[in-house]
């Protein structure tokens, strides 16, 4: 079992009232960057680097990161920057990247070198996972929502070529072009870093990923119909002639332990306040109709069972809208938030293993009005208890990662020591 | 009007290598009508009065309504030149030419690259121009009831606004509008709405009848771009109609008709 820490890095600031524990609604470019300080988000971004790092020594295997932009819900709008550092900094884990959005950059060859030198400087732990990017990364960027699967389509291949075939060469495609490739740059590890698809919604992604056979990552979606999800991987992974896996298939949700049963509830309350991602399924926020349904950004009817069972709990119709926010109650009762001390959260968390068998798992944690406090405690008894007992049930389910059976092959993956990685 | 026998049929016909929803209807000298982004909304009061004297040709823009998508149509000049193809494989030739808004952009490329193709031309409200003053509306961060709803000024005063916008729509509308917004944001999506060439491709219109006709208030293409059009295109008309929208047509469509009737009787 692969097992990762996410937060995803909110804007809070109590003093303004829109941020933070104050809780009141926002929606997406409805609200002026005129309010952003600098000030308060250095603090913000070196507290999220910060708890990355005590990640890594409380024994998580990967540190992922991801992407969003022109908004407060994620301040990682430059997520590679973040990476680099923790590249230099940490010393074991993977660095997961789900991912960078590479239908939104005109030139994915600054890609293929950034990329390069984070897995270079990481002495080969970049993950590099990519994602479509939702209605506001295609408007904040300006590129064309219609475009965005056959952008991703050509960015990715265009970025594997660059990665493993000498230069320098010519790419005149569809949506890129380039007269010369010869990046002075290569990825750390042969033949090029792990790639990792994350998603919510698309059909075709997941499909795709399936017969490319890169682990897709469900991303906080409810766990009936992220099963149903996982089982059209394994199918379509069969369609093309290979048995998939747990290896192939991740899950990130929202797990936070504590102290008290008191304390947890009252710090795990915090998830659904504050600048939380509302296209995120259990979150609370206004989402905006016409930024979730841009048009042609997602194919109106290839969409997976967890977009339908959002659209037939909202009383269907609509097309791909946005996913409205759950009571915590409800949240916890579905194991879509995972809350306690470790006693009882370590249970909860073998229930989820058992029902849809992922490889990889994350535990989303320290966001909406959570302090670093909160946090910190979480992160070190995740450290002391959950992670060991997580390890033993995953063992025991035969719950294998993408780094001990390879989810191209099926085959086991010799464990090699630790490099030295200074 | 209304109750008068239905004097329109659509058809889906074979031309420029696909499939091309037509509606066709009236009786006269050929009257091309390019249709909005958001599609063709059927046969309203406008087209049933025009059809007394003219037969309107109104297709369904590449991958609009039941047209096929053309894959390679990149932009609003690649339609502008494929669109030249449908109307040989039509038979129209010397054709009266109406486009409105995203259709009446699309009629001013099409005019700037075979002006002798049309024997008059109409733009209603049409974008294409960046304005030199204002901005053109975005309609890619509205939903669709929005964005129609901006483009007329006095919705209770506008008897065809329940028709073009119901409260309910069905789920077809609702369908025919998101792939409306699909293929208007292959058209559209940057630059926005306007290509940067087309104010001097339009000074080649020297020698073709053109009128142009605007809401006072149009809220979606300020009036600041019809100016350019019609500076532009040397010997055409401006025509504003007060205190009204983005869709005279639908708006003040009394006022618009006279217009469109007296120019092309002229």
């Amino acid at each position: 079992m692969f097992i990762g820490y996410f937060t995803e890095r909110p804007y809070q600031d109590e003093r303004t009232g829109f941020y933070g524990a104050t809780g009141k609604p926002i929606m997406d470019l409805t609200v002026s960057n005129e309010m952003f300080d600098p000030i308060l988000a250095a603090g913000l971004l070196n507290r999220y680097l910060d708890e990355k790092i005590y990640a890594e020594e409380m024994g998580f295997d990967g540190l992922m990161l991801n992407e969003h932009h022109n908004t407060a819900f994620c301040m990682g709008g430059a997520m590679n920057v973040e990476a680099s550092i923790l590249a230099r900094i940490t010393k074991r884990a993977k660095i997961v990247l789900l991912g960078n959005i590479i239908p939104i950059w005109d030139d994915p060859l600054w890609l293929v070198e950034q990329l390069s030198m984070i897995d270079m400087i990481s002495h080969g732990r970049l993950v590099s996972g990519w994602v479509r990017g939702t209605g506001r990364e295609s408007v904040s960027h300006n590129i064309e929502p219609h475009y965005n699967w056959e952008r991703f389509q050509e960015a990715h291949e265009f970025i594997i070529k660059a990665w493993t075939t000498p230069g320098p060469f010519r790419w005149e495609g569809k949506h890129y072009n380039y007269r010369h490739v010869n990046p002075w740059a290569k990825p750390y590890q042969k033949p090029h870093p792990p790639i990792w698809l994350p998603g919510v919604v698309s059909r075709d992604s997941l499909m795709w990923a399936a017969e490319k056979r890169i682990p897709y990552i469900m991303l906080a979606t409810e766990l009936a119909p992220t099963k149903q999800a996982f089982q059209l991987y394994h199918d379509t992974a069969a369609e093309h002639g290979y048995e998939s896996g747990p290896q192939n298939l991740g899950y990130l949700w929202k797990v936070h332990v504590d102290e008290t049963e008191e304390l947890a509830e009252a710090t795990g309350r915090k998830y659904i306040q504050g600048p939380s991602n509302p296209f995120l399924e259990g979150n609370e926020g206004t989402v905006n109709p016409a930024l979730v349904n841009l048009p042609g950004l997602t194919s109106r009817r290839r969409v997976l069972p967890t977009q339908a069972v959002a659209t037939a709990a909202r009383g269907g119709g609509g097309g791909v809208a946005g996913v409205l926010g759950r009571p915590y109650e409800q949240q916890i009762a579905d194991y879509t938030i995972i809350c306690g001390t470790p006693k009882t959260v370590i249970p909860k968390i073998r229930h989820v293993l058992e029902y849809i068998r992922p490889g990889s798992i994350f535990f989303w944690d320290g966001d909406g009005a959570m302090t670093h406090d909160d946090a910190m405690r979480s992160l070190r008894l995740m450290g002391e208890e959950v992670i060991p007992a997580v390890r033993e049930i995953a063992k025991e389910l035969e719950l294998p990662g993408p780094f001990e059976v390879n989810p191209a092959t099926g085959e086991s993956i010799d464990p090699t020591p630790d490099e030295a990685s200074q | 009007m209304a109750t008068s026998a239905q004097i329109w049929s659509e058809e889906i016909v074979e031309a420029a290598g696909g499939a091309v929803q037509l509606v066709k209807g009236g009786d006269g000298d050929p009257l091309l009508i390019l249709h909005d982004e958001l599609g063709h909304p059927g046969w309203l009061n406008y087209h049933q009065a025009l059809a007394q004297d003219y037969t309107l040709y109104i297709p369904s823009h590449s991958g609009f309504g039941e047209t096929v998508r053309q894959e390679w149509i990149m932009n609003i000049r690649d339609m502008a030149g494929w669109y030249l193809e449908v109307l040989d494989d039509l038979g129209l030739d010397r054709v009266n030419l109406m486009g409105i808004s995203l259709g009446g952009w699309l009629a001013a490329e099409m005019a700037t690259m075979s002006p002798q193709t049309f024997k008059k031309m109409i733009l209603v409200g049409p974008a294409g121009i960046r304005p030199p003053t204002g901005e053109i509306f975005d309609m890619f961060l509205v939903v669709a009831k929005e964005f129609i709803s901006k483009g007329i000024l006095d919705p209770d005063a506008t008897s065809e606004f329940s028709t073009i916008c119901p409260d309910e729509p069905t789920p077809e509308l609702v369908e025919r509008w998101e792939v409306a917004r699909e293929e208007a944001s292959r058209m559209s999506w940057r630059p926005y709405m306007h290509y940067p060439g087309l104010s001097h491709l339009l000074h080649r219109l020297k020698t073709l009848p053109t009128l142009v006709v605007w809401g006072k208030e149009d809220a979606i293409v300020p009036l600041s771009a019809g100016q350019v059009y019609q500076e532009n295109i040397k010997g055409s008309r401006l025509a504003v109609i007060d205190n009204c929208g983005h869709h005279p047509e639908i708006e003040k469509t009394e006022e618009f008709l006279q217009l469109v009737k007296e120019f092309l009787a002229a």
